[in-house]
């Protein structure tokens, strides 16, 4: 059984964006604060740090969730997708191309948040209805877009990805 | 950022192990199931367990099992529990009031028996310590007083849980399993009108599933009232479940109301004046009239409590105007905000 | 730059932002990423008090706590601040009295957060409580004890008043006179990121601080204020801000604090602000209580208005001063209004301090402006959108209030919304509880002055090139995510006749980019455009000239595009743009260049007419459609049409994006945001709180909650912008909250006169109704303000030229006097 006492560091070994990572850590961190300030991943944001703003969602073994509200001690073992982790094979994710290109991003602080939780969804659903776009992201707050041109932009991403032209014009990089 | 106190950590694989620890330690320690409730407690000093028994490890308490009507794990996630066929469809209020919790996100952490065991929920109580020191806290933390009414003996926190209503209504109980044995209690039995000693659960006993009676013949639905189409707990609910007998006639009827009183409150007045009746717009309005005066709101939610004791018959109206077959797909995406199918 | 017509390859047409890769791969470095070896924490210790005088601090338990490095008190930073000059009344911890709680009276300076935040308990601090102002009113009251002592009487921050013309001549003229009382609630920025500051000590000894700040430049000048060491010894980097709305305008107490820190540790200190600290930090939306007279024709001509406002500051003044001008400074742009009277009146409460937010103190009298118009339309049967249409100010005028406006695109606006919406259609014709309300609004371009008086350039952009064909553009602009570096780029890619990919932008830092203002007061597409157009032009000439000599061929014919410099009579004629600067550095040398903007000298030449005068004038107008249930009151939004006056869309992706933002914030404000206050009873506590600092009960539309945006751009260019762009971050956010109001009254027959407009205000005025009353909700008291004589500045049409022609005796000077 795992136990934790004191103050020592715990310990855990995770795979993250689909590396093998081992991490110590203050065992009263979240995930949260393991993925910033002990594996150095600061794409993953914070806006509130008790659930209620959504900035800190991360993939955990493949659902979307607020790493703000879990123990790093729990997440052992675990499979974690971070924003860091969307590009492949030095090309960016057709969701990031699409968000940059549609204006999905504007400050860019929720956007690492609102892109892994689109991807969790078009991994689930290829097709999804406007509708279930709006439900998907209604866990992240944005303060800037309006949320219309995240939604384009998701809907984008998804043809997209259909059409595998995911490689963006020369001049957008 | 906001930092979590030191905490010793547990991560038991079976049942009875994780009851033995909390015998062991005491009221000190605290379970851990999905942890959107409790962390930010904990992150704002409202509770400091020395010792966190987390539940994620045992396996048993995610099981869904068809018994004589479905036994639930309480470690299953709102998320799961939505995704269940069988949920969905034979105990409707059940997850319309899952799929209603929080954010997609809080329900892929959120467990059932969390959100069964919720902690009750104040204006004046879910708040960072300084800002409770500025008002010299409260009688549910670390103060005397109850800042809702100051003359109150009690504290008058609210229930804030959504499945626990829809729950009620359906005649669900719960398994408390304890080193010392388990018991299976009704969930009205669960709870009482306190804002601080809300749960008759002991600190020792964990709540290992959800029993439900099958389904025959019963239809249940659940209205939640928030200001906006996610996020939000519930400022008022009402979860109704009817059985009708042929032609329309009610055999029985439970309605219940969230987040209203330091409990889930069961209207058995309003319910039983529905026997033996057809669900008319007549006996409708009459059975929400004598509900909704079971709601007595108090000053420590969103929204006003004059507005939320006044729209508590229109709620009740919705729930049962459901059960009876109108069509509410229009007023409910009013009133949520979208559709409660658009759910991946 | 005049507004010209030729075709651009860059600017108007819709690309990827330049950042857009930066933000969506996470790699954006905000203020918090920000990681220093040796890096320490910092915490505040906040008052729990909404007003005490501070007896005494005891540092001694938590200095001696394990972990902790340091423990600063108001002691170690005596040197107040402010961002106006008039109100230096800041203290970045408070040594004597603080003001509200949440105001900071000590900090902690740990090996990590945890260690801060426990040792801040460790601190004993005694106060003894002085009385607590939670209302304007009860500061109108009651003059002592003062929260501030400064400002003018009791505890009366700033009053003003002034006469455009007889405002009382204009109503005898009228054939209908319209009263209205209103009530604005005050809301915050609600940015996701919440505020950091890292502050470290150069290898070099200098101070750097990297900060989530809108304006660098006036935190470079406040920290060497405090600090007291030279601005040339301090570097401030403005990180990009994850939102910032005005949130981050002003100049915090955190800033100066984690500064001194790293001075006295060596080391570097971070600070990140919780949530509960974010509303505590707040500058947000002033709640303005306003009265409104307007006298009009039969026809809608208004021949005159008077209002009144009475502004709620909070504790500390920030902004305040031209907050409470600006409550009082457009009412005038959008119509026609020939006689004009404003007072205005801002008190200190023991809250925190108010602040600018996206509209800065003119979203509150434009929603009663623009409900006063529905009113007056319903009342002279006149449709609202002809109503407006008949009195829209012209364009190239001069308003009463000396406001000097180019070119105005507003009928257009009114126009298509009318025709996209359908309004003819659907006003007063849907079924019961579906309405459709109409509302405009207009922002400036940019404010006409600096915070500080200076003859110097507003925004500074420099440029290098060299034979690598890079270009390098710097400028002191912040990108806040509304597109500032897009538009850099893209405007001297534009002139360059390069891609904006050729382009490296370095903004936001005061060691390396020359100076601009800061981004607020929508004011940096123009001016630091502008600045970047003249730069741009400079370099071209540099380079065309290397090119012309080369080629033998005259410079004027010379056209940059397509990444080349050709012969634009034998485009063949010519090289690629890198060879062009290798060229030019032959030639001249190593390659740089400057651009500068200084707005135009305003028209109004009287005390307090810094506020309101703007290069240009933005212009939207909007429809909002509602649901309203009428037995709970229950509101939802499915539709808004909105157009907007941009002058020119310099990249139309993130013009879009602004335009939507506006009006998510607005619907936020219209129909839950509120920034509210809770008194606990006197017999029991002495505690004013904020209601809920979390961002689960500050309630912030969610993707389920924002409805179906249909916009459209209106251009038109203005010869003062660059390229004729105007403003568009703000502006649109201003129709949105009227536009509600007047639908919820189409749909359902009630006046809300406040917001937010809520379904228990919503059910309050059904009753009200039912029970033969007006169906209204709103205020219905004006306190008694004891006005200055108001300052007599005879508009354009009444011969005058700008100036005022009496000289009111200052009305604190008289007080004095009469007192001692």
């Amino acid at each position: 059984m795992k136990k934790i006492e004191g103050k020592t560091k715990a310990h855990m070994t995770v795979t993250i964006n689909d590396e093998a990572a081992e991490v110590s850590f203050a065992p009263y961190k979240t995930l949260l604060e393991v993925l910033r300030e002990d594996m150095g991943l600061m794409g993953t944001k914070h806006g509130c740090e008790l659930g209620e703003c959504g900035a800190c969602a991360v993939l955990l073994d493949g659902e979307p969730v607020l790493s703000c509200l879990i123990l790093g001690v729990e997440c052992d073992g675990r499979d974690i997708t971070t924003v860091e982790g969307l590009q492949r094979d030095g090309r960016l994710h057709p969701l990031q191309e699409a968000f940059a290109d549609l204006g999905g991003a504007q400050c860019g602080y929720c956007t690492p948040a609102i892109l892994v939780t689109a991807k969790a969804l078009l991994e689930k659903v290829a097709n999804p209805s406007r509708e279930q776009i709006r439900e998907a992201l209604s866990g992240v707050l944005c303060r800037c877009t309006g949320y219309q041109q995240i939604f384009e932009s998701v809907e984008e991403a998804m043809v997209r990805m259909k059409s595998g032209s995911a490689q963006p014009e020369e001049a957008k990089r | 950022m906001m930092r979590l106190p030191y905490f010793r950590y547990r991560a038991p694989r079976t049942v009875s192990e994780a009851a033995k620890i909390l015998a062991a330690e005491g009221p000190e320690a605290m379970l851990l199931a999905g942890g959107t409730d409790l962390l930010p407690n904990m992150k704002r000093r409202q509770q400091v367990p020395g010792t966190l028994v987390g539940l994620r490890s045992i396996d048993a308490l995610r099981s869904i099992a068809n018994g004589s009507g479905l036994r639930i794990g309480a470690g299953l996630t709102l998320s799961q529990l939505a995704a269940d066929a069988r949920v969905r469809e034979q105990y409707t209020g059940l997850f319309q009031a899952a799929i209603q919790v929080a954010t997609p996100h809080l329900r892929n952490m959120a467990t059932l028996g969390g959100n069964i065991c919720l902690d009750t929920r104040c204006n004046y109580y879910d708040q960072n310590y300084e800002w409770r020191k500025a008002i010299d806290f409260c009688m549910k933390k670390d103060g005397d007083i109850c800042w809702v009414a100051t003359g109150s003996k009690r504290c008058l926190a609210v229930s804030s849980t959504d499945t626990a209503p829809a729950l009620m209504s359906l005649g669900a109980r719960v398994r408390l399993v304890s080193d010392g044995g388990d018991r299976l209690v009704s969930l009205g039995d669960l709870y009482r009108n306190d804002g601080i000693d809300y749960i008759t659960r002991r600190p020792d006993e964990i709540v290992t599933e959800v029993v439900l009676d099958p389904p025959g013949g019963w239809k249940s639905t659940y209205w939640k009232l928030r200001r906006r189409g996610s996020f939000d707990f519930p400022v008022l609910a009402a979860a109704v479940a009817v059985k009708f007998a042929k032609g329309g006639v009610v055999e029985d009827a439970r309605i219940v109301l969230g987040a209203v009183a330091s409990c889930p409150v069961d209207c058995p007045d309003a319910a039983q004046g529905l026997a033996g009746k057809k669900l008319t717009d007549a006996v409708i309005e009459e059975a929400a009239t004598v509900a909704s005066k079971k709601a007595k709101p108090v000053d420590n939610t969103d929204f006003t409590l004059s507005w939320r004791k006044r729209v508590a018959r229109a709620f009740v109206t919705y729930a049962l105007c459901e059960v009876r077959g109108d069509d509410m797909r229009e007023q409910r995406i009013k009133v949520a905000r979208h559709s409660l199918d658009a759910a991946v | 730059m005049s507004a010209d017509s030729r075709k651009f390859s860059v600017i108007g047409v819709p690309r990827r932002r330049v950042d857009g890769r930066a933000k969506v791969t996470g790699q954006t470095r905000f203020a918090d990423d920000v990681v220093l070896p040796r890096m320490l924490y910092c915490k505040l210790l906040r008052s729990p008090h909404p007003h005490a005088r501070i007896k005494n601090i005891d540092t001694s338990r938590a200095r001696a706590h394990e972990g902790v490095h340091l423990v600063l008190t108001g002691a170690d930073l005596p040197i107040e601040f402010g961002i106006l000059p008039v109100s230096q009344d800041e203290q970045p911890l408070c040594s004597d009295v603080v003001r509200y709680v949440g105001d900071p009276v000590a900090a902690v300076i740990a090996k990590d957060e945890l260690t801060a935040f426990d040792a801040l308990h460790l601190i004993d601090v005694q106060y003894e409580v002085l009385r607590t102002y939670s209302e304007p009113q009860e500061s109108l009251d009651h003059p002592e004890p003062r929260i501030q002592d400064y400002g003018e009487e009791g505890n009366i921050h700033k009053r003003v008043s002034f006469s455009f013309g007889d405002a009382e001549a204009g109503f005898d003229e009228a054939d209908e006179i319209f009263e209205d009382m209103f009530f604005y609630e005050g809301n915050t920025h609600l940015a996701i990121e919440q505020h950091a500051s890292v502050a470290a000590v150069d290898p070099d000894g200098k101070l750097t601080l990297w900060s989530s700040t809108q304006t660098p430049h006036y935190v470079h000048r406040a920290l060497a204020q405090v600090l007291e060491i030279p601005a040339a010894h301090i570097r401030v980097i403005a990180c990009p801000n994850g939102g910032g709305f005005g949130g981050k305008s002003d100049i915090f107490n955190h800033e100066m604090v984690v500064a001194r820190a790293a001075l006295v540790l060596d080391r570097p200190v971070k600070i990140c602000l919780t949530r509960e600290e974010v509303f505590y930090a707040h500058r947000g939306r002033h709640p303005v209580l306003m009265r409104f007279k307007t006298g009009t024709k039969k026809d809608g001509t208004i021949t005159g208005m008077k209002l009144d406002t009475l502004v709620d500051g909070g504790a500390y003044g920030s902004y305040g001063v031209a907050s409470v001008l600006y409550t009082g400074a457009l009412q005038t742009v959008t119509y026609h209004i020939p006689r004009y009277q404003f007072q205005g009146c801002r008190v200190f409460t023991n809250k925190p301090p108010c602040g600018p937010k996206r509209g800065h103190g003119t979203p509150q009298p434009r929603f009663g402006q623009e409900i006063q118009l529905d009113r007056i339309a319903e009342r002279l049967a006149i449709d609202p959108a002809e109503l407006r249409l008949k009195i829209v100010e012209k364009p190239n005028s001069l308003t009463a209030n000396y406001l000097r406006i180019g070119t105005i695109g507003l009928g257009k606006c009114i126009q298509s919304v009318v025709k996209h919406s359908g309004w003819k259609d659907k006003y007063r014709k849907l079924p019961q509880g579906k309405g459709v309300g109409l509302a405009c609004g207009s922002y400036l371009t940019g404010a006409g002055l600096a915070i500080y008086w200076n003859k110097m350039p507003h925004s500074g952009v420099q440029l290098r090139l060299d034979r690598s064909g890079e270009v390098t553009v710097f400028c002191g602009a912040i990108e806040i995510g509304q597109g500032s570096d897009d538009v850099l780029v893209g405007v001297v890619a534009e002139v360059l006749g390069i891609d904006p990919h050729d382009v490296r932008c370095v903004t936001g830092d005061t060691a390396l980019t020359p100076v601009d203002l800061g981004s607020y007061s929508s004011r940096v597409t123009l001016m630091m455009g502008n600045a970047a157009i003249q730069a741009a032009e400079r370099a071209k000439d540099l380079v065309g000239s290397a090119v012309a000599a080369e080629l033998d061929v005259s410079q004027s014919n010379l056209v940059f595009a397509g990444r080349r410099v050709f012969d634009g009579r034998d485009p063949k004629k010519g090289m690629d743009w890198r060879n062009a600067v290798c060229l030019a550095e032959a030639r001249h040398g190593t390659l740089g260049t400057v651009g500068s903007y200084t707005p135009p000298k305003s028209a109004a030449r009287f005390g307090g007419g810094g506020v309101g005068p703007s290069p240009a004038y933005s212009y939207t107008a909007a429809v909002v459609e509602v649901e309203v249930d009428s037995v709970t009151g229950w509101i939802g939004v499915p539709r808004v049409w909105i157009a907007h006056d941009i002058g020119r869309a310099l990249n139309p992706v993130l013009v879009r994006g602004q335009v939507e933002g506006s009006v998510y914030m607005g619907l936020g404000e219209a129909l839950m945001e509120e920034q509210a206050y809770r008194r606990l009873p006197a017999k029991h506590s002495n505690a004013l709180v904020h209601k809920f600092p979390s961002i689960l009960e500050y309630k912030s539309p969610t993707s389920h909650d924002m409805p179906e945006v249909i916009t459209e751009l209106i251009e038109d260019p203005d010869p003062a912008g660059p390229f004729g762009a105007k403003e568009v971050g703000q502006g649109p956010l201003l129709p949105i909250m009227p536009a509600v109001a007047n639908a919820v009254y189409d749909a359902i027959g009630v006046r809300i006169d406040e917001v937010p407009i809520t379904p228990d205000k919503i059910v309050k005025a059904l009753d009200d109704k039912a029970r033969g009353g007006p169906g209204r909700y709103g205020p219905n008291v004006f306190p008694d303000i004891d006005w200055p004589e108001p300052l007599q500045v005879p508009p354009p049409w009444e011969g005058g030229d700008g100036k005022a022609i009496n000289k009111p005796e200052r009305k604190r000077a008289a007080k004095l006097a009469r007192g001692s």
